[in-house]
């Protein structure tokens, strides 16, 4: 392949993901909307997306709010601005840390571990299995999973904001010895509801993201456990880079309707 | 033992990585009859078999099923289609998340059927019919070969089909093994009068259970008959083929 002919190579490669993506989600929405909602395996995948991914989410919330808290203590600290840590911790977990570290969280453990189910399944004939059984795959797999991502989401994007906020509240008055009353005050002052709910809007919406990359990349693997392999890594490394890219156009549009800084 | 064409192939072609594997198939299968094709090992058959459950979409031609050109059928038309016919794959394709008797009840539930009373007694006598009674609560990777595969004719058979199309249904497996599921091939005939099509390169499973042979040879139908017309034949490819000759130098 040339270099002239090289562009167009990758924008056709692009063109085709995206359209192939699309039509798993199109096909998905149509599938929901006829009813073909099996609701025993969307409990299933529930407990396996939301209540599995706890733990790995309250962590990383946790530990970033901690981290994320002491940094800002020890800038604001020579500016004898250490009271106003609260509301910076509170708006950033809000608005991108949380709903972004739980994408990047969401897409390394569950994207990985869809893929690699359903492209085994590809490469195992279970889903021509399936077809053959006239059982449509997306009826059966994908739409499952992308009910429970969609409640999931925002649930756990919630709990990591809250791990975020608490972890730095801890740090903050038990460790580095701001007043509790003023950090609780100017957090309260400064954080609005609808920071909160920008931040579920982005869970839900990265959510959306990871489920069909991941879909897609299992239902379209082949070349037996080297294809599950790249299948896996693809849908991690492409579910998390769209979760950051989407996430700055979600920051400029949401901002639009939630604007930062505003009232208060 | 012939009656109407169930199954009707017209001028099948389709091309895999720019290689063209089927060259105008033609072919039809009667009602009622178990038709086995045999080939080459990498010549098609498999190709040909996942045409007739629409798993393929040809370059050209038509697959008749019941008076239905299949060719033309999307994903979701497919469906009243594939409940008609029943596929066992060549490694069995079992659902790997699920036990044996999940496996096979998966059809009776997707079909509707809810009363679990009702789903246990039909798993049971399906799973007593291939001789896999005492296995429901393995795992498929727990299975040997052979079982793996008895198990795939039972979740092919619960929900009874009109047609089944085997795949290659006793490559890999002891002459034993192989006997005991030929025998179950013809029994399925037998019991449940279906209409069977078997790929396989395995003449002992051929002679055991054919009605009707084909002899799929670069791309085309070579030979179409019955048994007996298969041991007279005089064409040199099919009689390699039957008597196993290379013509390679030792």
């Amino acid at each position: 392949m040339g270099l002239i002919t090289l562009p167009g190579a990758v924008a056709v490669a692009f063109c085709s993901y995206l359209g192939q993506v699309a039509e798993l989600a199109a096909e998905t929405v149509r599938s929901v909307f006829a009813g073909r909602i099996r609701f025993g395996l969307v409990l299933r995948q529930i407990s396996h997306i939301g209540f599995g991914s706890q733990m790995v989410v309250i962590v990383t919330g946790a530990f970033t709010g901690a981290v994320f808290t002491a940094q800002t203590f020890f800038q604001f600290a020579r500016l004898n601005m250490e009271s106003a840590v609260g509301p910076v911790i509170s708006v950033a977990m809000c608005r991108e840390l949380g709903p972004v570290l739980t994408g990047l969280m969401v897409a390394g453990r569950v994207g990985a571990a869809m893929s690699a189910e359903l492209g085994t399944m590809k490469v195992t004939q279970q889903i021509d299995a399936l077809r053959a059984l006239a059982v449509h795959p997306v009826d059966y797999l994908v739409v499952p999973r992308a009910l429970a991502m969609l409640i999931s989401m925002p649930l756990l994007v919630g709990e990591c904001i809250f791990f975020g906020i608490a972890s730095g509240y801890f740090v903050a008055t038990k460790v580095l010895g701001v007043g509790a009353a003023y950090y609780m005050a100017n957090m309260y002052r400064f954080t609005e509801a609808e920071d909160i709910f920008m931040g579920l809007i982005k869970g839900f919406v990265f959510g959306l993201i990871i489920v069909f990359i991941s879909c897609r990349e299992g239902l379209y693997a082949r070349d037996g456990a080297v294809g599950v392999g790249r299948a896996t890594t693809e849908a991690v490394v492409i579910g998390s880079l769209s979760v950051l890219i989407a996430n700055f156009f979600l920051t400029m549009a949401l901002n639009i309707f939630f604007p930062a800084g505003v009232s208060g | 033992m012939s009656g109407a064409a169930m199954i009707e192939v017209k001028d099948l072609v389709q091309r895999i990585g720019g290689q063209e594997i089927l060259r105008g198939f033609s072919i039809p299968v009667h009602r009622g009859e178990t038709l086995v094709l045999l080939g080459r090992s990498g010549g098609g058959k498999s190709v040909f078999l996942r045409h007739l459950i629409g798993l393929m979409k040809p370059v050209s031609g038509q697959v008749i099923v019941d008076g239905v050109d299949i060719t033309q059928l999307g994903e979701r038309a497919l469906e009243p289609v594939r409940r008609k016919i029943a596929m066992v794959f060549q490694d069995g394709a079992l659902f790997d998340s699920m036990t044996v008797f999940d496996n096979v009840a998966f059809t009776l539930r997707e079909r509707g059927e809810r009363d679990e009373e009702t789903i246990r007694r039909k798993v049971r006598e399906t799973l007593e019919l291939v001789n896999m009674t005492g296995h429901e609560h393995k795992m498929p990777v727990n299975l040997s070969g052979g079982m793996r595969k008895r198990v795939a004719l039972a979740r092919a058979i619960v929900w009874p089909p009109e047609v089944i199309l085997y795949d290659e249904p006793t490559a890999g497996l002891d002459p034993i093994v192989s006997d005991s599921i030929n025998r179950l091939i013809r029994r399925m005939q037998r019991q449940l009068h279906v209409t069977s099509i078997v790929v396989t390169h395995d003449m002992v499973s051929c002679n055991h259970i054919a009605d009707r042979v084909a002899l799929l040879h670069e791309g085309r139908v070579r030979f179409y008959g019955t048994l007996e017309e298969l041991s007279k034949t005089d064409d040199s490819v099919v009689r390699d083929f039957v008597d196993g000759r290379s013509h390679e130098a030792e």
